[in-house]
């Protein structure tokens, strides 16, 4: 029982990472990010690939993870960011489903749909219970050390500008901000983020495969992030623990009820995620902790209108 | 080589027209309401089991299975527009577009609770391919063909000679002025959130007669959809008939090529190709 609430623990700080990946991306610079899972799938195959087959050491491999993360992020921006927000949003869905296809098909690349068994572990597993503690002491702290860098980033001028470019792009672009830099720089970060979630997931549990990256994982971190708060780096990582008690929750409801198929069940819980979305955008769309209006620094107000 | 190629042009010009029923639904629904509704895959699996349903447990021929199964999607997609989407009208497009999909989530996995996860066949007849010199092709697929042709042609015939049907284009092309002029725009957009859904209903449809339906008949069918519309401006409904036919031609040429997995992931590479050359597709509006 404890060793499954670590594992849980440990799964929650993955998701505390993807929600910080969609706070950068669509709380911060209103990019709606569909393909998240997409990012998520790269970097677990880059770290895999890279470990497991070149020999690569783990920190190697999960650099691999970052930079190809960054790259592909920067990719699907080139393609896409003059575009309105809306084929923003159907491309990047589109684009981790390709993802998927190429992982599932491209056997010599990645091992199809049998996946890559075997990854390596970040530390030994033969530490036992002692392996996971590490790992959730691992994942946790990279996990908040990430929230504060996002956080940071908020604060910082830079992400000053991603609001005003998500609030009125027109006028952002009009009080000299480089609008598609901009959004270019936030997205590339948030899918590099999400490419590290990706590959430390994928060392966790040692298995890495093509069925793992349902489009559902990115509807569970819109779950996480709206309930915890748009926008908000602390609201989006308290939102991811939340969504993964909320997962373990359903999953006890769907067994109580009698007489369902294992099929029926899963079936349930899904509907469950899906009906707790749809009830939070409506009753509680800014989440837990919503995002709080910026003041300038006292002081400052008369001369701060430069830059 | 060349008989080949003329044979995956014919097929793409059946799967194309079948396409461009789902399109035009998704198209639809974004030229009055304004957001991409990604329930869409899952309204073309309630389609799919509607008219399974209607065929092979009431023992309905296939013509009337296809009213059941434009209805259940429509009925389905008004439900959830109502219920879900709606009322975050004020927060914006992407806020609808976000909600849409955890509608078809749970409209998806409602169908998977009902009927489980086994693929469910038609009740048609096998019949012999017909065959002209080296072409083949399914008399089920030159039904399919027809029914989407006759489908459009109505549609066609519904916008432009029909008073709803004209006020659904002019509240697709200004709602203020369409308000203006006496139109209501909660019933022009409770109509096109029915034909929108029930047309991907019957897409839904169509392409299980080829196979069967199964929970993820839709969600497969997604890619191409957006493709079309996508490919042909969103909100433009000649663009999605225009968008599908290039699609669906496109998908079968490259099964000569690539593995036929890759079939989907053609309509997301023409649609980057095409967006990076002119980002409003080929009949978009220019701004935004």
């Amino acid at each position: 029982m404890v060793n499954y609430i670590i594992f849980i623990l440990v799964v929650a700080g993955v998701y505390a990472l993807l929600a910080q990946s969609l706070t950068l991306s669509w709380g911060l610079a209103g990019l709606v990010n569909l393909g998240l899972v997409g990012f998520f799938a790269i970097g677990a195959y880059a770290s895999a690939m890279t470990t497991k087959w070149g020999g690569w050491p783990i920190p190697l491999g999960l650099l691999a993870a970052v930079l190809l993360g960054l790259a592909t992020g920067f990719l699907v921006t080139v393609s896409t960011l003059r575009l309105r927000d809306d084929y923003l949003a159907i491309v990047t869905l589109g684009f981790a489903e390709v993802v998927r296809l190429v992982a599932s098909n491209e056997v010599w690349l990645t091992g199809g749909t049998d996946g890559i068994a075997g990854v390596p572990a970040i530390i030994p597993r033969a530490w036992g219970p002692n392996y996971h503690l590490t790992m959730l002491a691992i994942v946790s702290a990279l996990a908040i050390g990430t929230c504060l860098l996002v956080n940071h980033l908020a604060k910082s001028p830079w992400g000053r500008a991603l609001r005003a470019v998500r609030e009125d792009q027109v006028v952002a672009a009009v009080a000299g901000k480089p609008v598609v830099v901009l959004k270019a720089q936030a997205f590339s970060i948030a899918a590099a983020i999400a490419a590290l979630a990706g590959a430390i997931y994928g060392h966790y549990t040692s298995y890495v495969a093509p069925d793992i990256y349902q489009p559902l994982i990115t509807i569970y971190v819109f779950l996480a992030v709206t309930a915890g708060g748009v926008g908000r780096p602390v609201g989006a990582f308290v939102g991811a623990y939340l969504l993964i008690g909320f997962l373990e929750l359903t999953r006890f409801m769907a067994e109580v009820v009698p007489g369902i198929s294992p099929v029926q069940a899963a079936a349930t819980r899904e509907i469950m995620v899906g009906l707790a979305l749809i009830l939070l955008l409506r009753l509680k769309p800014n989440g837990l902790m919503p995002e709080k209006n910026q003041k300038s620094p006292a002081g400052t107000f008369p001369t701060g209108a430069s830059r | 080589m060349f008989w080949s190629i003329i044979q995956a042009l014919l097929n793409g010009l059946v799967s194309g027209t079948i396409l461009a029923v789902p399109a035009i639904g998704f198209t639809a629904i974004f030229a009055v309401l304004r957001y991409p509704n990604f329930a869409i895959g899952s309204l073309a699996t309630i389609g799919a089991y509607a008219g399974w349903f209607a065929n092979v447990r009431l023992g309905w021929p296939l013509e009337a299975s296809f009213g059941l199964a434009f209805t259940g999607a429509g009925i389905a997609a008004l439900a959830a527009e109502w219920l879900a989407v709606r009322p975050l009208e004020k927060t914006g497009a992407l806020m609808m577009a976000i909600c849409s999909l955890a509608v078809g989530i749970v409209l998806e996995n409602m169908v998977r609770f009902g009927f489980g996860n086994e693929p469910r066949g038609f009740n048609v007849p096998l019949m012999r391919d017909i065959r002209l010199g080296d072409l083949r092709i399914s008399p089920q697929q030159i039904e399919n063909f027809a029914v989407a042709l006759g489908l459009m042609a109505l549609l066609w015939a519904a916008l432009n000679f029909t008073r709803m049907g004209r006020a659904m284009r002019a509240t697709a092309d200004n709602p203020d002025l369409a308000k203006l002029k006496g139109v209501q725009p909660a019933t022009v957009a409770a109509i096109t959130v029915l034909v929108g859904g029930g047309l991907a209903g019957i897409g839904g449809m169509l392409v299980a007669l080829d196979t069967a339906a199964d929970p993820l008949t839709g969600f497969r069918l997604i890619l191409s959809v957006f493709a079309a519309a996508v490919l042909g401006g969103l909100g433009s409904i000649p663009g999605a008939v225009l968008g599908a036919l290039i699609i669906g031609m496109a998908e079968e040429l490259t099964v000569l090529l690539l593995a036929p997995n890759y079939r989907t992931a053609i309509g997301f590479a023409v649609i980057l190709i095409v967006l990076s050359i002119r980002p409003s597709g080929l009949f978009g509006e220019k701004s935004s």
